[in-house]
């Protein structure tokens, strides 16, 4: 109980500052439309294209939208060396990380559910009986890119040009959930959804079980300088 | 000043600790007992080890080697059990420029794990002359204001050991004054203080207990008054002049 309220916390805190500072948020939406903007006004596709790019295209903005998002993660923190502040309280840093990693899942929900619906609007693609779905799907793979760059970001945030740094170390470590969220989401674009759904479906979960539990797990040697 | 009860357990005990980051050897064997209502204070360049040595007893840091008791619990053991009896106050304040004052004591209350901190908070802030501005984001703060804060921050949740970071840099010459006696009173609690500094002109007056620190070791360790610490210091640095790599 402890642990989870101390979660929240930070978890709540992160929303504050976020909800008065809308720096993650505005820095992903306005990418997120852009390079849909940018690929709707190239390619004008038509529904047979959608469907063959349109899972590629939407997770590629996801996954960029949600790295400048994730670099904002832990810049709050180096102000006024505030994470010392975290590290000095009695709790178990895991709680740092499950805060955080909420808050980014949050953030990251927000941003992918916004440049959904533009995908849709801008590719005439019918969303409502995917919704379902496709909600899922968003959710698994956002949630396995959340964990794994939350504690990337942790370590980004020491290095030199964090910035570059971070989807340097992340999209490696996240390329099999982004296959996994590609593939099905290209199966749900199909009508009836194809038989790899499943599969994929539980290759996303399995992943996130792993990918969850790992960064929580090492996440005290990463603080640790 | 009020002598301290070396009768009781000691409240801060480290023993031949060792840190290296890397290549570089931050503490090298030090040995340290630190007894309730003892004030202590690191002297030395930047560099030494002294904030390294504060941020082992937190157990922020790691040590390599050693072992550090604080009331008597291993920092290495159970660190989250000593935080809650530790105070943090450095450089930096540790808050967060866009809560405001109460939201900031608000949400370390919370993590640790105060019932009803409200009433504390707003306590807090009257003794640090911020009531009026507990509701103003701290962005707008001038240091002196944050650093008041971030001594709240510090002192809310009533830890017996304060640990101090260079506390006094960049506090004009009021707000220096006013942490100064802070730590007088805290002290005369028979609370525990121990502060790391190079500086020997700001809020030192209370201190009892000296250890001057060079290369990760503690070199010299003295229990005089400020003024013969001060010329004892002063000689040091001139007799052992900074290597320049």
């Amino acid at each position: 109980m402890k642990f989870l309220s101390q979660s929240f916390t930070i978890f709540w805190k992160d929303v504050l500052i976020e909800y008065r500072t809308k720096d993650a948020l505005t820095s992903m939406l306005m990418f997120g439309l852009l390079v849909i903007l940018m690929f709707h006004f190239a390619f004008e596709p038509d529904g047979q294209e959608t469907e063959r790019f349109g899972p590629g295209l939407l997770w590629m903005t996801f996954i960029f939208a949600g790295i400048l998002g994730l670099n904002r993660s832990f810049a709050g923190e180096r102000e006024n060396d505030s994470l010392q502040g975290l590290l000095m309280a009695p709790t178990d840093w895991g709680t740092i990380f499950l805060g955080k990693m909420l808050a980014n899942l949050v953030f990251m929900l927000i941003a992918d559910g916004v440049i959904l619906l533009c995908f849709a609007l801008f590719f005439n693609f019918d969303l409502l009986p995917r919704i379902g779905w496709l909600s899922l799907i968003t959710l698994l793979g956002t949630l396995a890119f959340v964990s794994v760059g939350t504690i990337l970001s942790a370590i980004a945030m020491n290095t030199r040009m964090s910035e570059v740094m971070l989807p340097v170390l992340l999209i490696p470590v996240v390329l099999p959930a982004v296959v996994g969220a590609v593939e099905s989401t290209a199966a749900v674009f199909t009508d009836p959804p194809g038989e790899a759904l499943g599969f994929w479906l539980r290759f996303l979960v399995v992943y996130n079980v792993i990918f969850v539990t790992l960064p929580f797990l090492l996440f005290d040697f990463v603080l640790e300088e | 000043m009020k002598s301290p009860n070396h009768q009781t357990q000691p409240c801060v005990q480290v023993e031949h600790v060792e840190k290296w980051f890397g290549h570089t050897v931050a503490l090298q064997g030090v040995s340290l007992t630190v007894h309730p209502g003892d004030f202590v204070v690191f002297l030395g360049r930047n560099g030494a080890g002294k904030s390294t040595l504060l941020r082992v007893i937190a157990r922020i840091v790691k040590p390599n080697g050693g072992r550090v008791y604080v009331c008597g619990i291993d920092v290495l053991k159970n660190p989250e059990k000593i935080r809650s009896r530790l105070g943090f106050v450095a450089h930096s304040s540790f808050l967060y420029r866009h809560l405001t004052a109460f939201e900031n004591l608000l949400f370390f209350a919370k993590l640790y794990q105060m019932r009803h901190p409200e009433g504390r908070i707003q306590e807090t802030l009257h003794w640090v002359g911020l009531e009026k501005q507990a509701h103003r984001q701290i962005g707008g703060f001038s240091r002196g204001m944050q650093q008041r804060l971030a001594i709240a921050r510090a002192v809310l949740h009533g830890p017996e050991i304060l640990l101090l970071d260079e506390p006094f840099a960049g506090l004009d010459f009021e707000a220096a004054e006013l942490l100064g006696q802070w730590l007088k009173d805290f002290v005369g609690n028979q609370k525990t203080v121990i502060m790391a500094t190079h500086d020997l002109e700001q809020g030192l007056e209370g201190a009892g207990r000296w250890a001057i620190v060079e290369h990760g070791r503690i070199v010299e360790e003295m229990r005089e008054g400020y003024a013969s610490v001060r010329e004892k210091y002063k000689r040091f640095l001139r007799e052992r002049p900074r290597e320049i790599s």
